[in-house]
């Protein structure tokens, strides 16, 4: 029997159709009307996130800890930073056409993890038992991969409008796009921010590591890491202007691809080792 | 029951009645000569509500009348403003009442009766026109009424037609393209090159869009001075140019040299000296002023007069292409406020001339 409850899967599912019907919703209202629409977007995706949130909650009672321990929930944990970023920042930035490519994002990587039952398997019971630095480490390395992929989009629509501008093909996502400028100065914010984030998801992780040695995951340390010096020498070469406008757009857009088809090998290896691990100690 | 004592019309010269020579006599008038009309018409008894609209295409009076006397020594006034005898008046001016001007208040504030369909210029006026009349009493029930809800009517076709879409002229079109680059054009830097008058122009529409920091170089420096002083920015000497161009954001250039003033190599000087950051390039000179090859540069925008031409293009068509179903709405919406104005407060009955729309206001 399945130590998941079925409400859980329900209430990510709603979650999930919420964003594909906000983001069909609005992609619809925009090519009738030729304008942004922003109200009803905010508020289907905000009822996406309420689901999904509950779904999330729901699966954190059921394993006792926070729900990242398998695929499909550390998918549908990065969709939901995703999505907490979108209605957090969207509003501020007023760039709703973000959040119609945000709902796009959610919808995907949300449908994506419900298309491998084997990624939601349940997890041995000895084996749920975390300890709270490796946890908080998971969830903001997690979320910072939420941030990224909002900067993925940004990057994607920073592309779009350039070679709108470029081209001279003045059509509804040229009108719909914020300007190329204020793109890049978004995408600045979202680098700093994932970066930030992931510092300190390495550094809360590094209080478990330093204790256990012995329990350190070289393979997931390593990626971890890797991907904290890919974004941190973006980030650097941004600020001294050496990586800017196009290719930047492109580098933040291939980088986090790179980081989700990380996260299968790397949850596929901890999951190996969840099993023989001690219950009290569980590897990063 | 009260007694009918009103009727509304609208009379006045506008970009359809008249022609240019009279229209500049009534063009934009300021506001201390509007309210002198208003103290003018003010006198004439039997005229109880009334709002002067004066653009540069048009003055017009929406008056609740209650004698046709009144109306008469109105339209006296209008005459005596465009200086032509009252007798002549009727062939340069137009006269509307009941229904027919209602619908007339409403395309007008919609933009649908501009001379360039959808620009937003005629609300603000419009709303300016109403404040004015409600600042020396002018308005009562009637007025608004219907001036609220043409108003509102005017919101609402901009925000659910496509009339305001897009920019229909080549000055617009650069502004607006510029806006979309660099979003707050507050700190974009521009440099406007050679003194030609769509370059003024230009240089004019982004100053209304925001633009703070303005340049002027041309090739006579005789030229650049007045020019940078009307706009108010600065000039500095022609010979400058290629190394101060990477401290520009947009660039204008309109200049009468028959070869490239900006050649590739000036331009990739500045685009690297820019590190990425985009340099709009506005070439509106014939022959180009601007080497076409500077679009291969990555982060450099060109746009010659045909591009910015095809999309005011473009946005003319789109916005005509709306003029039918705002037109509807406008419609829709001031027969639904005539209706409510003659089933609560006036009386419609028939017109002085016949035409069987005209409203009396009861008191």
């Amino acid at each position: 029997m399945s130590v998941f409850s079925s409400l859980d899967r329900w209430a990510l599912l709603a979650g999930v159709l919420c964003y594909v019907a906000a983001a069909a919703g609005t992609i619809w209202a925009m090519l009738r009307s030729r304008r942004s629409v922003t109200g009803r977007l905010y508020a289907v995706v905000a009822a996406g996130f309420a689901l999904q949130t509950f779904g999330l909650y729901l699966r954190g009672q059921a394993v006792g800890g926070c729900p990242i321990g398998n695929n499909f929930e550390v998918i549908q944990f990065v969709a939901w930073s995703l999505m907490l970023l979108y209605l957090v920042v969207g509003p501020a930035f007023q760039v709703s056409i973000l959040g119609v490519a945000s709902a796009v994002l959610g919808a995907l990587l949300g449908a994506l993890a419900f298309t491998v039952p084997a990624w939601d398997l349940p997890r041995a019971a000895d084996a749920v038992r975390l300890s709270p630095w490796i946890e908080f480490h998971a969830a903001l390395a997690l979320f910072s991969y939420g941030v990224f992929a909002l900067l993925a989009v940004t990057a994607q629509a920073q592309l779009v409008q350039h070679a709108n501008l470029k081209r001279k093909r003045l059509n509804l996502t040229f009108s719909l796009l914020p300007p190329l400028v204020q793109l890049e100065e978004i995408g600045l914010r979202l680098l700093v921010t994932g970066f930030a984030l992931l510092t300190i998801s390495l550094l809360v992780g590094s209080v478990f590591w330093l204790r256990h040695l012995d329990s350190v995951d070289v393979l997931k340390l390593g990626v971890t890491t890797a991907v904290w010096l890919a974004f941190g020498t973006v980030l650097a070469l941004r600020l001294a202007r050496r990586l800017v406008s196009e290719s930047l757009a492109w580098t933040c857009l291939l980088l986090f691809l790179a980081v989700l088809l990380s996260l299968w090998p790397v949850n596929a290896r901890r999951s190996d080792r969840a099993a023989v691990a001690p219950a009290a100690v569980r590897p990063l | 029951m009260s007694a009918p004592l009103g009727q509304f019309f609208a009379v006045g010269v506008n970009h359809r009645t008249a022609d240019l020579a009279l229209r500049e006599r009534l063009a934009a008038l300021q506001k201390d000569r509007v309210a002198a009309i208003h103290r003018r018409l003010q006198e004439i008894p039997g005229l109880r509500e009334r709002v002067i609209l004066s653009t540069c295409n048009r003055m017009e009076f929406y008056l609740v009348t209650e004698s046709d006397s009144a109306l008469a020594a109105a339209e006296r006034v209008l005459a005596d403003l465009a200086g032509v005898a009252p007798a002549a008046l009727p062939s340069l001016a137009f006269r509307k009442h009941g229904l027919d001007a209602a619908v007339h208040l409403f395309t007008v504030a919609s933009s649908l009766d501009s001379q360039i369909v959808g620009e937003t210029e005629i609300l603000g006026q419009f709303k300016a026109a109403y404040a004015l009349a409600q600042e020396h009493g002018a308005t009562g029930p009637a007025l608004h009424r219907l001036l609220q809800k043409a108003i509102q009517a005017a919101k609402w076709i901009r925000s659910n037609t496509l009339i305001g879409e897009g920019q229909v002229s080549i000055a617009t079109v650069a502004a607006n393209l510029a806006g979309k680059i660099f979003g707050r054009l507050s700190e974009a830097r521009t440099l406007v090159v050679g003194a030609g008058d769509i370059a003024e122009k230009t240089a004019v529409a982004l100053r209304s869009q925001g633009v703070r920091s303005l340049f002027v170089t041309s090739r006579r420096a005789e030229s650049a001075a007045p020019l940078a002083a009307a706009l108010g920015g600065e000039s500095f000497p022609f010979a400058e140019l290629p190394a101060r161009l990477s401290g520009f954001d947009i660039v204008i250039s309109s200049t009468a040299a028959p070869h490239p003033i900006l050649t590739l190599p000036v331009i990739a000087a500045a685009a690297r000296e820019r590190a990425g950051r985009p340099l709009f390039l506005i070439d509106l000179a014939l022959p180009r002023d601007i080497d076409p090859a500077a679009t291969t540069l990555a982060d450099v925008f060109v746009y010659n007069l045909d591009d910015l031409a095809e999309i005011a293009a473009a946005g003319l068509a789109a916005r005509l292409a709306e003029v039918d179903r705002a037109r509807a709405a406008a419609h829709e919406r001031a027969a639904a406020q005539w209706g409510h104005l003659a089933g609560q407060t006036l009386t419609v009955s028939p017109a002085t001339e016949g035409a069987g729309n005209s409203a009396h206001v009861p008191g």
